[in-house]
């Protein structure tokens, strides 16, 4: 149950790397992502930007399995996740989300959010769990608040406790899913110097967001994604300053 | 007039037939109603609840048998599925009670109202936000972890008001296992007044088990009534403080 896939590294940074090997997703007859073919290297992160509806979201569900391509391989370092009998939870454990909505169990204090997968997965003992939570709430800044209740909190607060909930598993890989989308303007500050933090800790990130400067200062690489697939990617000062296809300039043309 | 009047009350309203009603009425058939409506109900809870569990399954070859089952079980005549329980299983070898009626009983409106509190234990399920289901899988929660920490606390706070109210259903339902005959004892408040009435000829016995029934049902229906609001008004202002 408990058991680990192994952990191993890859390539020259420290830190598990995502590759996305020729990965198609339709829904129905509508095809989401085609032929995507991504490395996200360790210790980096990786922005992705594109229209509403380019299948940014499905991309960050099929990495962490919420949902399944039809063909194509995601290789997270050396495991590939979408084999047949791979262990669904176990790599899960692997990959931490944050959702745009932030999805905090609305029944569960903010304490109980972040220790209870620590002790129904890790089947760590009440106290030690709740040790690790209240440190990881203390590194997102919330310290203090470990007794409220999710809708006691603000928005900006309530994300740092999602992803407070997903570090607590200690992934080796995060994934966020417009994270300060939902947020008002004046709380997405302190949402996005979290993320910058883990960033500069060498976290391996996959960050669908549409904050630009964000991705131009943080991000080690940016794609552009549009209607499933990936039309450009690069390093963040080519990719803003120099974009080469048409449909990215006029992306950015409108966004900046 | 006046006598058709005075016709309908000596047949239905005696007094004196009433108050005599009473006492048997509430020594033996109380207890054996609210412990049928009991046994019924745990086993329509629990039936109820792997039911609901198999119409929510992403299996078709799950869901589509408990969607049958729960459709037969509410399409059927409940006094139909008394009788093809009751009478049918020892008919058919499967005498797994022996002789004790009671057991079927129990087992006859416990499967009846299984599909009633399949479907409402499947609304609970489903009124819990998708969003949170998929953190708790995301953090590598199982399937049943997610049900047993997430879905079930939740749904649980909005199913108990209509749970409560199917109960009171139950209560009612349980007048339909007369039709088995059970022992003197055994003998539920419908049928010792149904042998009053027939042995006095004369209906007020009837009355007498229909006032039990409602000073069981009434009070606990508006205690429902008050309690779902309760709930439906606290998260209402929840709402507005979350925004
Ligand atoms: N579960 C689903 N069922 C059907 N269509 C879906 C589903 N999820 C997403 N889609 C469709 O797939 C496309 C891409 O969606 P999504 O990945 O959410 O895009 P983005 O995150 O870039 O806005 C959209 O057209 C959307 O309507
Ligand atoms: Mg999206």
């Amino acid at each position: 149950m408990s058991e680990m896939p192994e952990r191993r590294q890859t390539g020259a940074h420290h830190g598990t790397s995502v590759r996305f090997d020729r990965v198609n997703k339709s829904f129905g007859r509508v095809a989401v992502l085609r032929d995507i073919v991504l490395e996200a290297p360790g210790g980096v992160t990786t922005c992705i930007v594109g229209p509403s509806g380019s299948g940014k979201s499905t991309l960050l569900r099929c990495t962490n399995l919420l949902e399944r391509p039809e063909s194509g391989r995601i290789l997270l370092g050396e495991i590939e996740i979408t084999a047949a009998g791979a262990n669904v939870d176990a790599i899960r454990t692997r990959v931490g989300m944050v959702f745009q909505h932030f999805h905090l169990f609305s029944h569960l204090s903010v304490l109980d959010n972040v220790s209870l997968a620590l002790r129904k997965v890790r089947r760590m003992e009440r106290e030690q769990a709740e040790d690790v939570a209240r440190a990881k709430l203390a590194a997102v800044a919330l310290g203090g608040l470990e007794r409220r209740r999710p809708s006691d909190l603000s928005g900006g607060q309530q994300q740092r406790v999602a992803i407070a909930r997903a570090l607590a598993m200690e992934p080796e890989v995060m994934l966020f899913d417009e994270a300060t989308s939902a947020l008002d303007p004046e709380l997405v500050k302190d949402v996005l110097g979290v993320m910058r933090d883990l960033a500069t800790a060498g976290m391996t990130m996959i960050v669908v967001t549409h904050e630009m400067r964000f991705a131009r200062e943080v991000a080690g690489q940016v794609v552009f994604i549009d209607q499933g697939r990936i039309l450009e990617l690069g390093p963040p000062d080519e990719f803003f300053d120099r974009p080469r296809h048409p449909r990215l300039r006029h992306f950015l043309e409108k966004v900046l | 007039m006046s006598e058709g009047f005075h016709r309908i009350f000596s047949t239905f309203f005696d007094p004196g037939m009433i108050v005599q009603a009473l006492p048997e009425v509430l020594t033996v058939g109380l207890p054996n109603t609210l412990l049928l409506s009991l046994f019924a109900s745990a086993i329509g809870i629990a039936l109820g609840l792997l039911v609901a569990a198999g119409l929510l399954s992403g299996y078709t070859s799950v869901r589509l048998p408990c969607r049958g089952y729960v459709d037969i079980l509410r399409g059927l005549p409940h006094i139909l599925t008394v009788y093809l329980i009751g009478q049918g299983l020892p008919l058919a070898g499967l005498a797994i009670f022996g002789g004790n009626t009671y057991g079927y009983a129990a087992l006859a409106i416990g499967l009846i109202e299984s599909a009633y509190f399949a479907e409402i234990f499947r609304a609970g399920f489903q009124s819990v936000e998708r969003g949170q289901v998929e953190a708790a899988r995301s953090t590598g929660m199982t399937r049943l972890q997610t049900m047993r920490h997430i879905i079930i606390p939740q749904g649980a706070r909005r199913v108990l008001p209509p749970l409560t109210g199917q109960f009171i259903l139950v209560i009612k339902a349980t007048s339909l296992v007369y039709l088995l005959g059970l022992t003197a004892s055994q003998r539920e408040m419908f049928a010792i007044a149904q042998d009053a009435a027939i042995n006095n000829a004369n209906l007020s016995p009837l009355t007498a088990a229909g006032l039990v029934y409602l000073a069981l049902t009434i009070p606990t229906t508006y205690a429902v009534n008050a309690w779902d609001r309760r709930i439906r008004g606290a998260r209402s202002t929840h709402a507005v403080e979350g925004d």
